[in-house]
C-alpha cells in the first residue's frame, strides 16, 4: 500500500469518482469527481492532535462499527494517503462560537474548511476496473440473529475483533460481557449459494477464511471449542487442504449442515438448532459467539459504471470478460480490464494473479504508443448529402460535423466514429456508407437466407456485443432451440436500417427479429434508443399498410443471457408457425403494390 | 456505388471466393455434415475452391487455406468454423500471411450458433449450416478492402478502484515505466483486503 503513495509514476486520488468517460481506447477522457478532504494531504503528519480536541464522535466504520472515531480522523492506522480527513456532515463547522476546535489545534495549520469538491480531467490510453465487492448485507436471513444478538458477528466484525489493531486489541472477546468465549460457531454459505435469499452463486473464499478464523482463534486459545456449520467445504487452491486438515487436527468440528434457528439464552449466549444432515438428526449447540461468514456482491458502483463505460455483466451482477478461459480479464470493450472481485469472487492470489494479467493486457496495447483503429466506420456520399443533419443528431460520438445554413455536408471524423452504423440506417437519402456492413451487404444475406423456403425460417438481427453474443453464449452452454433461426450480424442493433427488415418481408420473411443490447448497456453509449424508436415506428406503419405488426419484434438480449436467447427463439418460432402461406403471399403484394 | 475506401480495381474484378468449412474436431461435424456443405459450396457463384478442414484454426488448417488462397489466386474467403467473435482475429491475421487484405474474410458461424444448439437435429443442422455459408458467401462477395488508420495513443492507465487487485495492477504498471492514475472513493486505499486480519494461505498479515 505504501508503495502506491510513494511511487513516482503513480497519482492517487482518494474520496474520487469517476462521474464521466468520454472517448475511445487509447484516448480517453475521464472526468473524476475529488471529494474535499478539509485536510491538506501533503502537510499532514498524522500527529493526531486534531482528534484529541474533536468533541463529535461517530460510530468507526472501518472497524464495522465496533469501536468510534472523532469527526476529523484517520481512517486506519496504516492508511495512505495517512492524511487525516473531516467528515463534513459529522463536523460542528468552524465557526468559532460553534467549535473550531481542531483549527486550533493544529499545529501545521493544514485544516482548510474553505476546500472544495474538485472536477479533475484526466486523459487516459487504458483502464484497469477493479472495483471489489460489497459484503452481503445478512440482516434479511432472520433466522440467525444477527443485529437482534448482539454475539452473532459477522465475519468481517471478527476479522477486526481478532485484529491486533482492532477495537479489542486483537483480543476475541464477546460483544455482551468482554469476556473471550469459551465456544464459537462460524456459520457457512451466508448470502451464497441459495436460490432464495441471498446469491445462488459460490462466493469462494468464505470456506477458507472460516478455516483461517479457526487457526487463529486455536492457536491462542488451544482449547476452545469451535463448530462449523457448512453446506461443502471448499478447500480446492494449493495448500488450502493442508490448512483444513490442520484445523481438523486442532479439534476445529466440522458439521455437514445450515442452523434452522438460533435463540439467545439467559447468559447471552447462543442456541443453535441444526439438521446434521451426516446423521439425519436435528441437534443443538450451545455457543458463546457465532460468527456469520458472509459471501459476496458486487460493489455498489458497478452498475453506474457498467453503464458509462459501455460493459457488460454476468447474471450475478458482476463484470462480464470477454473470453471465460481466452480472455479472462478482457473486456468486450477494447482498452479496458478487470482485476480482481469486480469479476467474480475471488481470494487475494487469484486478485493479485488477475491484477498482474490485467496491467500486461493493458501494457500490450500501449507499448507500442500508438493503436490501429478499426476501420469499420461510416463514410458520407457527399454527393447525396441533403444536409438534414439527421446523423449528426443521432451519432453518440459526436462524430459527424454538417453546417445546414452553409450547405456543406456532412462530415465523418473517422477517429471518433466507432462504427455503430445508426447514422447510415436513419439516413433518408442513402447518403451514408458504412463500411464493412453497407446496405448491400446485409441484403444480400437476407436474400441468400430466404430464397428456399423462406416460410420456414426466423430472420434476427443481432448486434455484435450483446445478442450475437448471447447466442454464442446459448452455443457454450448448450441451450437447445428451434433450428430454423438465421442470425445477420451488424455491429450495433442500431445498424437495423427500417429497409433490411421490409426487404426480408418482401422475400417472404415470417417473422423478424431485431436484438440488441438492453437499454443502458449498449456498447455504443445509447445508440439502441434509435433502433427502439425506429422499430416501434416501423411496427405502426406495418400495421397501417395491413401487415401484422407483431411480425416484427424487438428483444433486448444481453451477451450473458444464453437462456434468454434460447428462450427468445422458441418465441419466435411460436410466432412464426402463426403466419400462413397466404399471409406471406399477401405480404409480398402489398410491397409490390407499394413500390409501383 | 463508389466510395472512397474502394478502388475501382476492386469493384471490377470478378469476386474470387475459398470456402472452407471446419470440422473442430467433432464439435461441428458430430452434428453437422461438413463434407457435404463444402460439396453444396462449390456450387455457389463466385466460389472458386470449397473443402473441409479438420481444425481451420490449427497451424496445419491454416497453411491449407493459405495454400488454397495462393493456388487458386483468391481475393477473399469463408470460414465457416466457430463464432467470429472468438477467432476472426486468428484469421484475419492469416489472411495477411497470404497478402489478403485482412477485411476480406467472412465467417459462418456453424458451432456456438449451429452445431452446439441443435444437436439433437443432425438434418436440420446441416441445411442451417448451408443456409449460414451461402449467407456468408453472398456477403463475401460484396466485402471490399479496409484499411486500418493508426492513432496516437496515451500512456497513461487509469486503475480504478484501490483495494489490493487495483494497488497490484498500479505497481506492475508503474514499476514498467506507465503512468497510473489510481481512483478510490474512500479516504484510503486497501479495500476490503485492509481489514483483514490473517489471510490464507501463508497466514501472514494482510497489509
Amino acid at each position: 500500500m505504501t508503495d502506491v503513495g510513494r511511487h513516482p509514476n503513480i497519482k492517487m486520488l482518494t474520496m474520487s469518482e469517476v462521474v464521466g468517460i468520454k472517448g475511445y481506447v487509447g484516448n480517453f477522457k475521464v472526468e473524476i469527481l475529488k471529494r474535499a478532504r478539509y485536510v491538506d494531504e501533503s502537510e499532514c503528519t498524522a500527529c493526531g492532535d486534531c482528534v484529541k480536541v474533536c468533541p463529535v464522535v461517530r460510530s468507526d466504520e472501518f472497524n464495522e462499527g465496533l469501536s468510534s472515531r472523532k469527526a476529523i480522523y484517520s481512517p486506519f492506522p496504516q492508511a495512505v494517503p495517512s492524511s487525516y480527513l473531516i467528515n463534513v456532515n459529522e463536523c460542528l463547522g468552524h465557526n468559532p462560537s460553534v467549535c473550531s476546535k481542531c483549527l486550533d489545534a493544529c499545529d501545521k495549520k493544514c485544516i482548510d474548511f474553505q476546500m472544495s469538491d474538485e472536477k479533475i480531467v484526466e486523459e487516459i490510453g487504458t483502464i484497469i476496473v477493479a472495483t471489489g465487492l460489497e459484503p452481503y448485507d445478512p440482516k434479511e436471513l432472520d433466522e440467525y440473529g444477527y443485529t437482534r444478538y448482539e454475539n452473532v458477528l459477522t465475519s468481517l466484525e471478527f476479522e477486526r475483533l481478532v485484529n491486533a489493531g482492532g477495537p479489542s486489541q486483537g483480543e476475541p472477546i464477546r460483544p455482551t460481557d468482554r469476556k473471550t468465549p469459551k465456544s464459537v460457531g462460524f456459520i457457512q454459505c451466508v448470502g451464497s449459494r441459495s436460490a432464495r435469499r441471498g446469491s445462488e452463486y459460490c462466493s469462494n473464499t468464505c470456506c477458507m477464511n472460516t478455516v483461517k478464523s479457526s487457526l487463529v482463534l486455536k492457536e491462542h486459545y488451544p482449547d476452545i471449542d469451535i463448530k462449523v456449520f457448512y453446506v461443502d467445504i471448499r478447500a480446492f487452491g494449493k495448500g488450502f487442504e493442508d490448512l483444513y486438515m490442520r484445523s481438523k487436527r486442532y479439534g476445529v468440528q466440522y458439521l455437514r449442515g445450515l442452523p434452522g434457528t438460533v435463540e439467545e439464552l439467559d447468559d447471552s449466549s447462543l442456541r443453535v438448532a441444526v439438521e446434521n444432515t451426516a446423521t439425519g438428526k436435528v441437534e443443538y449447540h450451545d455457543l458463546d459467539m457465532l460468527v456469520l461468514a458472509l459471501g459476496m456482491k458486487p460493489a455498489k458502483s458497478t452498475q453506474r459504471l457498467q453503464e458509462m463505460l459501455g460493459l457488460q455483466l454476468n447474471p450475478d451482477g458482476f463484470y462480464l470478460e470477454a473470453h471465460p478461459k481466452l480472455q479472462p480479464v478482457d473486456a468486450a470493450t477494447r482498452g479496458i480490464f478487470f482485476a480482481g472481485c469486480a469479476e467474480g469472487p475471488k481470494d487475494i492470489k487469484e486478485s493479485v494473479t488477475q491484477a498482474s494479467a490485467a496491467s500486461v493486457r493493458a501494457i500490450r496495447l500501449m507499448h507500442k504508443g500508438e493503436i490501429s483503429a478499426e476501420p469499420i466506420t461510416s463514410e458520407i456520399i457527399e454527393e447525396n448529402c441533403k444536409f438534414c443533419g439527421k446523423c449528426a443528431e443521432v451519432c453518440p460520438y459526436n462524430a459527424i460535423s454538417l453546417n445546414k445554413e452553409k450547405k456543406i455536408p456532412a462530415s465523418v471524423n473517422t477517429a471518433a466514429c466507432s462504427g455503430c452504423g445508426t447514422c447510415a440506417a436513419e439516413c433518408k437519402f442513402d447518403a451514408i456508407i458504412m463500411n464493412h456492413f453497407t446496405d448491400d451487404q446485409i441484403n444480400s444475406q437476407t436474400d441468400a437466407m430466404l430464397v428456399e423456403e423462406p416460410e420456414s425460417k426466423i430472420v434476427v438481427f443481432a448486434c455484435n456485443w450483446c445478442s450475437y453474443a448471447g447466442a454464442d453464449y446459448a452455443g457454450v452452454s448448450r441451450f437447445q432451440y428451434p433450428p430454423n433461426a438465421r442470425l445477420i450480424r451488424t455491429m450495433c442493433s442500431g445498424r437495423v436500417d427500417e429497409k433490411f427488415i421490409m426487404r426480408a418481408f418482401e422475400k417472404g420473411a415470417p417473422v423478424v427479429l431485431v436484438s440488441g443490447c438492453h437499454i443502458g448497456d449498449c456498447h455504443y453509449i445509447d445508440a439502441n434508443k434509435w433502433t427502439e424508436k425506429r422499430i416501434i415506428k416501423l411496427q405502426g406503419k406495418l400495421e397501417k399498410i395491413g401487415i401484422r405488426p407483431e411480425r416484427l419484434q424487438l428483444e433486448w438480449i444481453s451477451a450473458a443471457e444464453g437462456m434468454r436467447f434460447a428462450d427468445v427463439m422458441r418465441q419466435m418460432e411460436d410466432l412464426r408457425k402463426s403466419v400462413s402461406s397466404e399471409e406471406i403471399a399477401e405480404t409480398i403484394e402489398i410491397l409490390e403494390n407499394r413500390k409501383k | 456505388m463508389q466510395v472512397k475506401s474502394m478502388t475501382s480495381a476492386d469493384s471490377e474484378k470478378q469476386a474470387r471466393i475459398g470456402v472452407y468449412v471446419c470440422h473442430c474436431g467433432l464439435n461441428i461435424s458430430k452434428t453437422v455434415d461438413c463434407a457435404k456443405v463444402a460439396e453444396v459450396s462449390k456450387e455457389l457463384e463466385y466460389v472458386v475452391e470449397a473443402k473441409d478442414i479438420a481444425y481451420a484454426c490449427s497451424e496445419p488448417g491454416q497453411k491449407e487455406i493459405v495454400d488454397g488462397i495462393i493456388d487458386n489466386d483468391l481475393d477473399r474467403i469463408v470460414v465457416a468454423s466457430c463464432s467470429p467473435r472468438l477467432h476472426e482475429p486468428t484469421f484475419r491475421q492469416m489472411l495477411q500471411k497470404a497478402d489478403l487484405n485482412p477485411y476480406m474474410l467472412e465467417m459462418a458461424n456453424l458451432r456456438e450458433q449451429c452445431s452446439w444448439v441443435h444437436m439433437s437435429e443432425p438434418e436440420a443442422a446441416t441445411r442451417k449450416a448451408l443456409d449460414l455459408v451461402k449467407m456468408s458467401v453472398s456477403r463475401a462477395a460484396l466485402l471490399w478492402p479496409l484499411f486500418e488508420e493508426t492513432l496516437p495513443l496515451t500512456k497513461r492507465t487509469m486503475v480504478i478502484g484501490g483495494g489490493v487487485a487495483g494497488i497490484q495492477a498500479a505497481l506492475d504498471l508503474a514499476d514498467n515505466g506507465y503512468e497510473v492514475v489510481m481512483v478510490e472513493k474512500n479516504p484510503s486505499i486497501g479495500g476490503t483486503m485492509a481489514k483483514l486480519d490473517k489471510t490464507f494461505p501463508t497466514m501472514d498479515c494482510s497489509i
